[in-house]
């Protein structure tokens, strides 16, 4: 798939997509991209860049704070994974890519370093070990929780990514608001 | 930046914890800490007070998990209150109010120490 883009690097910047040559994929309208490093002190900006772009699409505060929890859980992993911390070199840096469609909010955060998967994490110190696969299981629980759709793409010391998705109406509930009107 | 405080008021029986601002990753150590020293202290009966806490994620929640079993083998506990509902739907989403006694009021986490 070839995508033409011109994607902005702020809150300000607001560009649209087009998709040449695949007429069934639906057009991204819009994107929003941040990069960062991945440190810890970093999760306040992300949270308020992904929680800015989330109200301004016009999600209610309810959803905006479950897309800004699922976007931190997704960061953290990275942050105390992804990078081994004996082969940081501080220069690792994190994406967060924001596509807007007229259907959905889809998040993607994607790194460079080993990827992370909570079942492989094997350490010598167990108690770190538990620690770790606890905090880890319990992010990767709440992202599936809060968002629509999780899906996780790892390609170690390549890129990884995960995605999640938002719809901006909650499908079940417009199935059921369908159903009612039926019975009408 | 200073997101994140603690402060913490000690009475005969119990200490209580009042948590202010943003409990993440970067700021769930300084949370660690004031709970280890609680233990080296030999203070088991901890209330934390959540009124003051705008958002938390699974790493803040993390600590609570990693200290509870140590608290409650030297007859302690933690007792939460004063949640905003954004705050418990979290506690809530990772099943903690049946590990964890999370009342609405400071006063109501006290007492059940006392009971």
């Amino acid at each position: 798939m070839f995508v033409k883009r011109i994607v902005g690097t702020g809150l300000g910047s607001q560009q649209c997509v087009n998709q040449i040559g695949y007429e069934d994929m639906p057009t991204t309208e819009c994107e929003y991209q941040l990069r960062i490093p991945s440190e810890t002190d970093n999760l306040e900006l992300i949270r308020d860049f992904v929680s800015k772009v989330a109200e301004k699409v016009g999600f209610k505060s309810d959803d905006v704070g479950k897309i800004e929890l699922a976007c931190d859980e997704a960061c953290t992993n990275v942050m105390k994974h992804a990078y081994a911390s004996g082969q940081k070199n501080g220069k690792e840096s994190l994406d967060i890519l924001i596509q807007i469609d007229y259907d959905k909010f889809t998040l993607v955060v994607t790194d460079h370093g080993r990827g992370f998967d909570p079942d492989a994490i094997k350490l010598p110190d167990m108690k770190e070990y538990l620690a770790q696969l606890k905090v880890g299981g319990l992010g990767i629980y709440l992202m599936k929780t809060l968002m629509d759709e999780v899906d996780y793409q790892m390609q170690p010391g390549v890129r990884n990514q995960v995605k999640m998705v938002k719809y901006f109406i909650d499908k079940k509930n417009s199935k059921l608001i369908e159903s009612e009107k039926e019975n009408k | 930046m200073d997101t994140f405080s603690i402060s913490r008021v000690n009475n005969n029986e119990y200490s209580i914890l009042y948590l202010n601002g943003f409990l993440d990753a970067h700021t769930a150590p300084e949370l660690e800490n004031e709970i280890e020293k609680l233990i080296q202290e030999g203070r088991f009966k901890i209330v934390v007070n959540f009124n003051d806490l705008n958002y938390i994620s699974s790493a803040g929640l993390g600590v609570f998990m990693g200290f509870i079993e140590d608290i409650r083998k030297n007859g302690g506990d933690i007792k939460m209150c004063s949640m905003s509902p954004k705050i418990f739907r979290v506690f809530d989403l990772l099943g903690f109010p049946t590990l964890y006694d999370i009342v609405e009021e400071e006063n109501k986490a006290i007492e059940l120490f006392k009971n």
